[in-house]
């Protein structure tokens, strides 16, 4: 766990000279141990005291970064076990299988279209996971760089032989791939490998003890940025070892796991894959590389990454304007909710299944949905006024009649009274937006 | 460098509750089921005892459903007109281990069916199928309280799971439960203080820990499942520290709420972005279902038949056990 304040003043020089901006070195030491201010920020501190303490105050686990520029991928840097203490921070990276058998040309047109559009947000796949199934490295070298020259994709290098690995690596030094993967049998090699073409290295051990002596010996050699594999394929166990492994790093602070993790999927059917990754994906792994590359297998799972990843503390928020769903006229309806995205997308669904052209007009009510909005009176006669007033609606429409939603009946009074509209009370639930429309705007 | 597997110490496991009766313990089922009753979180069987697997139950209705997707119509259309075939080919040809019927036809916006006939329904079903049942109301409180009393007096011995009590509504369904001795469905929306409360009350009035379910409500993959997620992981853990009116075990309707969305619905014509319709639809169902049991959750009510076996399949690979003991 981080260290305490108390822990921090005892190395301070306790002169209260206040150089630091702070009245006293105790003081001081509370706001580097809350992550206000940083230890640089003392110039009295002593070299030992800042070496001592920096090793302590390193994050638990490191933060790994593969690929370069727009490929760039933030591996790892992450500090709780559960996402409702905090929030989980870097979201797991997807990564594609292709061999360097394949049609590489036609498995990267197909990667390219596996980013997609839902409620407003924008999911990309961030990896390809290259296999040297030739066993013939200019042809992995070749596909390496098809693969940086043509796609938006972070690389990872997968092969065992140091050969054909180099012959690869110097290709496409620059894009920073990781190199998958140092063993008890190769680990020199591939360490120098990376070093020499300042790479991450990913390492596998054969369970987790023989990975923790493999990243000791690693680290001895100065490889700092490691990935780890435990070399567990079920699923069971799989989930097993990724959780110590955060739960060592995290709770104990054992630095052989303070860095993030690989893991592959061992199904062969797609539907499988994704079922067993989305395990790995809940319980801490920072990369799953998976062999399908169908549209309709990643969504589902990258939807779940991004929910999972979301802050618990701050709702996720859409803007608060005015939306034209179809082709709206003059006549179309106006639909008050909320700028919950939640609320606000489901909302935006019903009312373009209706197919009746409409506004929506999501209110601000700092992300909370419409019965809590309403409760905390983020939702009133005033700040709909607001909303409506923002987006000129009266000259969007020529008719001056609001749909507030069914649970807020009650603020049809005081709506009327403050924007000068008429209310036509709506469904409850979004679910009955089409029914409503048919049977008031068809 | 040797490392020490961190094995968390928890002062208490999960509450087990049965479900079904056989005929030597005044029932009709084949078999019953237990669920719950872990001294670990999900799957981490190195620190501790998991006796009960995870259980996938499957959803019929007791009227034909009008707004399910087409791609139900192979596997449901030939028998989704008489619960009692759809049971039964749940069972036969789909593996089903528990059926949850729904009373949907009780709706009074639906077919307003009586309590009488929503009984009969039930009974038709138990004497169909050798399988512990649940069964839940039409979700309109003054309905269901008229409905689910004579469901229980009807199938007494069974040993039901019988649903919804809620905070505003619990009262009479806690008493039919009490005296024809069923078992209860908590459900309080996303909310550990209320799920709380809920099983106080209703352990007030004297219906025992081990009879309840409870539902934390539970939202879609991408419509909030992240809530639902938190919330039951804050009580998992709360019920291994000790906390026993948050230990019983959890169910939740994961078919409903996923076949309700656009992601599973939308034809893919209309998304050609988001892939082929179908599987799209099986992996939303099966992916809300995976993320719920790796929260805790002990019983998920499926309604795709492929779905619901690729989770038997993950939680099968997931019951085998681990240890870092050498």
């Amino acid at each position: 766990m981080a260290l305490t304040g108390l822990e921090i003043f005892k190395q301070l020089p306790k002169k209260n000279t206040g150089d630091c901006g702070f009245p006293t070195c105790l003081a001081f030491a509370m706001a580097v141990a809350a992550g206000k201010s940083s230890l640089d920020k003392c110039p009295h501190i002593t070299e030992e005291a800042k070496e001592t303490l920096g090793a302590a105050a390193a994050p638990p686990i490191k933060l790994v970064k593969v690929g370069a520029g727009n490929t760039e991928v933030e591996l790892g840097d992450e500090t709780e076990l559960f996402r409702h203490d905090k929030r989980f921070f870097h979201p797991t990276a997807i990564a594609v299988l292709i061999k360097d058998t394949d049609d590489v040309a036609a498995k990267l047109e197909n990667f390219k279209e596996l980013e997609f559009d839902r409620v407003g947000l924008h999911y990309r796949t961030d990896m390809v996971a290259l296999t040297n199934d030739s066993g013939d490295s200019s042809k992995f070298k070749a596909a390496a760089e098809a693969i940086v020259a043509g796609s938006k994709a972070a690389l990872i290098l997968i092969s065992e032989d140091l050969a054909a690995m180099e012959s690869a690596v110097a290709a496409v030094a620059g894009s920073k791939p990781l190199l998958y993967a140092a063993e008890s049998h190769n680990y020199e090699a591939m360490t120098a490998l990376a070093q020499k073409y300042q790479c991450p290295l990913a390492v596998k051990g054969e369970g987790l003890a023989e990975l923790a002596e493999l990243v000791e010996k690693i680290t001895k050699l100065g490889q700092k940025d490691l990935v780890l594999d435990s070399g567990s394929r079920a699923t069971s166990q799989v989930l097993a070892d990724l959780t110590q492994i955060r739960r060592l790093a995290v709770k104990k602070r054992f630095r052989p796991f303070g860095y993030p993790t690989i893991a592959f999927t061992s199904k062969e059917d797609a539907l499988e894959e994704v079922v067993q990754a989305g395990v790995y994906l809940s319980k801490y792994a920072s990369i799953i590389v998976l062999k399908t590359d169908k549209k309709e297998t990643l969504l589902p799972l990258e939807s779940w990454r991004q929910n999972l990843f979301t802050d618990p503390q701050k709702p996720i928020q859409v803007e608060s304007k005015a939306v034209a769903v179809g082709e709206v006229t003059p006549e179309s309806p106006v639909y008050i909710t909320t700028n919950f995205s939640l609320t606000y997308y489901i909302v935006e669904g019903e009312v373009e299944s209706s197919k009746v052209p409409s506004y929506i007009l999501p209110v601000n009510t700092d992300g909370t949905s419409v019965l809590t909005a309403w409760a905390a009176g983020k939702l009133a006669g005033e700040s709909i006024a607001k909303a409506l007033k923002e987006n000129d609606m009266e000259s969007k429409v020529n008719h001056k009649t609001l749909i507030l939603p069914g649970y807020v009946a009650v603020l049809s009074g005081s709506t009327e009274e403050a924007t000068g509209w008429n209310v036509k009370v709506g469904p409850r639930e979004a679910s009955g937006i089409t029914k409503f429309a048919k049977e008031n705007y068809a | 460098m040797a490392f020490n597997a961190v094995k968390d110490k928890y002062r208490s496991k999960v509450g087990e509750v049965v479900l079904g009766a056989t005929k030597e313990q005044g029932g009709t089922r084949d078999y019953t089921i237990t669920i719950g009753g872990e001294a670990a979180l999900p799957f981490l069987h190195f620190e501790g005892e998991i006796p009960n697997r995870p259980v996938v139950a499957m959803e019929i209705w007791d009227v034909a459903p009008t707004d399910w997707n087409d791609c139900f119509k192979p596997f449901y259309a030939d028998v989704w007109n008489d619960p009692v075939a759809w049971a039964k080919k749940c069972v036969d040809e789909y593996g089903a281990e528990l059926i949850v019927l729904h009373l949907k036809g009780a709706d009074p916006d639906v077919k307003d069916a009586t309590p009488e006939e929503c009984a009969k329904v039930v009974k038709d079903v138990l004497a169909a199928v050798g399988c512990p049942l649940v069964v839940t109301g039409c979700g309109k409180p003054e309905k269901d309280n008229l409905v689910l009393p004579l469901v229980a007096e009807a199938a007494a011995g069974e040993n039901l799971l019988l649903g919804v009590a809620e905070q505003e509504n619990y009262k009479s369904l806690t008493a039919a439960c009490m005296v024809h001795k069923h078992n209860i469905i908590a459900q309080s929306p996303i909310d550990i203080n209320i799920c709380k409360q809920l099983n106080i009350l209703i352990t007030e009035m004297n219906l025992p820990a081990n009879r309840i379910v409870i539902d934390p409500t539970i939202a879609a993959l991408g419509y909030g499942v992240e809530y639902g997620y938190s919330i039951m992981e804050r009580a998992r853990n709360g019920a291994l520290q000790g906390d026993t009116m948050l230990g019983m075990p959890m169910i939740g309707n994961v078919g409903y709420e996923v076949w309700r969305t656009k992601e599973a619905n939308a034809s893919s014509d209309d998304f050609p972005g988001w892939g082929e319709q179908e599987n799209r639809g099986i992996l939303w169902e099966a992916t809300t279902a995976m993320a719920l049991l790796q929260a805790g959750m002990n019983v998920v009510v499926m309604r795709h038949p492929k779905a619901s076996n690729l989770i038997k399949q993950n939680i099968e690979e997931l019951m085998v056990k681990t240890s870092f003991d050498e």
